[in-house]
């Protein structure tokens, strides 16, 4: 195919363009408009008044993280009205995690209608990359993902998985050495990608 | 006490005024200026996160903190460079800069307990001269720096610094040589007593009124021979990082220091020679009132003279460099040069 050359014309510059200093006095108008308003909002905020704030900046430990109403963050447990986790220990959530990060031992449950209920139901926060499949695979709806909660850091990796109790708010989460009583944390020694 | 003694006592006083109180201080504010006043006008809120016994006080110890961290950071100098000119570099910079500072007319002359006593730290019937010639040894700072760092961006700045400030330098001369002569004088004390007064009665007889074009072209060039944005193409951190790319520690803050200096010394004469110095329209200053009124006149018009041009320095990209000698050499010398003839022709039919 024969290449084609299309000419595209500079627009032409006018003569206050062409000395600049006009452009530059528009310029500044701009940034002088900005600096002063802004000025005065973080005056009249200072004193109280209820105007728009003067930065866009959000300081986050201060100020709280504010993400979509639909991100997806922590993972929580539902009950049922009993109080009971909902989960049947089913294993499809452990089954369709990408990073395979859910662990679940079944156990017998002493309600003859509901067939089984989860012993242990750990998710190792480190490794999950939110990506809600467990959420959508759960047959019994027993598992969501909060929307604003991203303080999930530690200083271990060990803290950084979830227990049963933990993931229905039973207890809260704290690092392992601030815990109150043994037995509550992990549940089965960890090896990433060992099923 | 001798007269010598005392003109040397006060002249020392007063050179160390102009070191500390306003070279130092305003350099050192100016960090914090720069910071604060871009991130308000850019809807941001800026460095507030220094603090001390968790007052933060709108983050005015950040300058200090930088201080600190510029003073204690390890001094690195690379192999290879040539060590007694990589440190002269920016001793040469910042002190020339200093010398500068130590020759604008911070206030008149005034009578205190029966004698005169000028507030000029360096009185010098050439003071103009001197500034400016401060401002030039200044470029050696740059030039040395970019050479003896061995580095091919260093050098480059460097380069790039010399031909940059010494054709505004050019330009520096042929526009300030038209209000020279409008005054008649190059002394910058007397430049300011002559601008005492009222034009037609009501404007008062300022630089930037008898002399506005010469007031404009000094702006830009001012702002290109302090190297800053939008003429920063030495440093030019995003392609080169520039004539201190292999400077660390204190040796780099002194560049940074140089830079704020400089601009204050433009700024000082922008004020000495066009915005009418220490006077104040229609009031007469003497005595210690006066001095202290002179003072404070003057830096009033020195801090807004800095606002402007930090105003500038963040409105502005920056200039390819093409642009910015072209702009030097076919716009603003030609200009200046016919903005002093007219001025001559203009004084020669006024007398
Ligand atoms: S969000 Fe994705 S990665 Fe995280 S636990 Fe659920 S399925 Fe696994
Ligand atoms: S998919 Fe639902 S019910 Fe099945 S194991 Fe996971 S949480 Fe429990």
């Amino acid at each position: 195919m024969a290449m084609t050359v299309r000419e595209v014309s500079r627009p032409a510059r006018s003569f206050m363009e062409q000395i600049f200093l006009w452009e530059v006095c528009v310029g500044l108008m701009v940034t002088f408009r900005h600096f002063f308003v802004n000025l005065a909002r973080h005056a009249l905020r200072a004193l109280g008044l209820k105007v728009e704030p003067g930065a866009v900046t959000i300081q986050y430990p201060e100020d709280p993280a504010v993400l979509g109403k639909r991100a997806r963050t922590r993972h929580r447990l539902l009950k049922r009205a009993d109080g009971s986790p909902r989960c049947t220990s089913c294993l499809l959530c452990e089954t369709i995690c990408p990073a395979k990060c859910i662990h679940i031992t079944p156990e017998e449950s002493p309600d003859p209608r509901i067939e089984k209920r989860a012993k242990t139901f750990d998710i190792d926060i480190g490794l999950c990359i939110f990506c809600g499949y467990c959420v959508e695979a759960c047959p019994v709806d027993a598992i969501h993902m909060d929307a604003n909660k991203v303080e999930l850091s530690s200083y271990t990796r060990e803290d950084m998985i979830w227990t049963m109790p933990e993931l229905m708010d039973d207890v809260p989460k704290l690092p392992r050495a601030l815990r109150p009583a043994p037995g509550i944390g992990p549940t089965v020694p960890f090896v990433s990608g060992s099923h | 006490m001798s007269p010598l003694l005392t003109s040397v006592l006060w002249t020392l006083i007063k050179v160390a005024f102009a070191l500390f109180a306003v070279g130092l201080n305003i350099a050192g504010l100016l960090g914090w200026v720069e910071r604060k006043q871009s991130a308000v006008l850019q809807d941001r809120i800026g460095a507030n996160r220094a603090d001390i016994l968790g007052f933060r006080i709108l983050g005015l110890f950040h300058p200090i903190a930088d201080a600190v961290k510029m003073l204690t950071k390890e001094d690195f100098v690379p192999t290879g460079v040539n060590r007694l000119f990589h440190t002269m570099a920016p001793c040469f910079s910042l002190g020339f800069a200093f010398l500068g500072l130590a020759a604008i007319p911070y206030g008149g002359v005034v009578h205190v307990a029966g004698k005169a006593w000028s507030l000029v730290p360096i009185e010098s019937p050439v003071g103009l001269l001197f500034v400016l010639a401060m401002l030039g040894l200044g470029l050696h700072g740059v030039m040395m720096a970019g050479w003896a760092s061995n580095s091919n961006y260093a050098l480059l700045g460097g380069l790039r610094g010399a031909a940059q400030m010494i054709s505004y330098e050019i330009c520096m001369g042929a526009i300030l040589a038209a209000p020279a002569f409008l005054y008649g004088t190059l002394d910058l004390e007397t430049m300011v007593e002559k601008q005492g007064g009222f034009l037609w009665g009501m404007i008062p007889n300022w630089g930037c009124f008898t002399q506005p074009l010469a007031f404009i072209l000094f702006l830009v060039a001012g702002t290109a021979l302090s190297k800053r944005t939008p003429f920063d193409l030495p440093e030019g951190e995003a392609e080169i990082v520039g004539y201190h790319v292999e400077y660390s520690g204190m040796k780099f803050g002194m560049f940074l220091m140089t830079d704020f200096i400089e601009t204050i010394v433009v700024s000082g004469l922008a004020v000495a020679i066009f915005l009418g110095g220490w006077q104040i329209p229609g009031m007469a200053l003497d005595g210690l009132s006066g001095a202290v009124l002179m003072l404070a006149s003057f830096i009033t018009k020195l801090l807004a003279v800095l606002f402007v041009l930090m105003q500038i320095r963040w409105t502005l990209p920056r200039f390819r460099f093409d642009q910015l000698l072209s702009l030097g050499w076919k716009n603003i010398l030609p200009l200046a040069l016919a903005n002093f003839l007219v001025t001559i022709w203009g004084i020669y039919l006024w007398r």
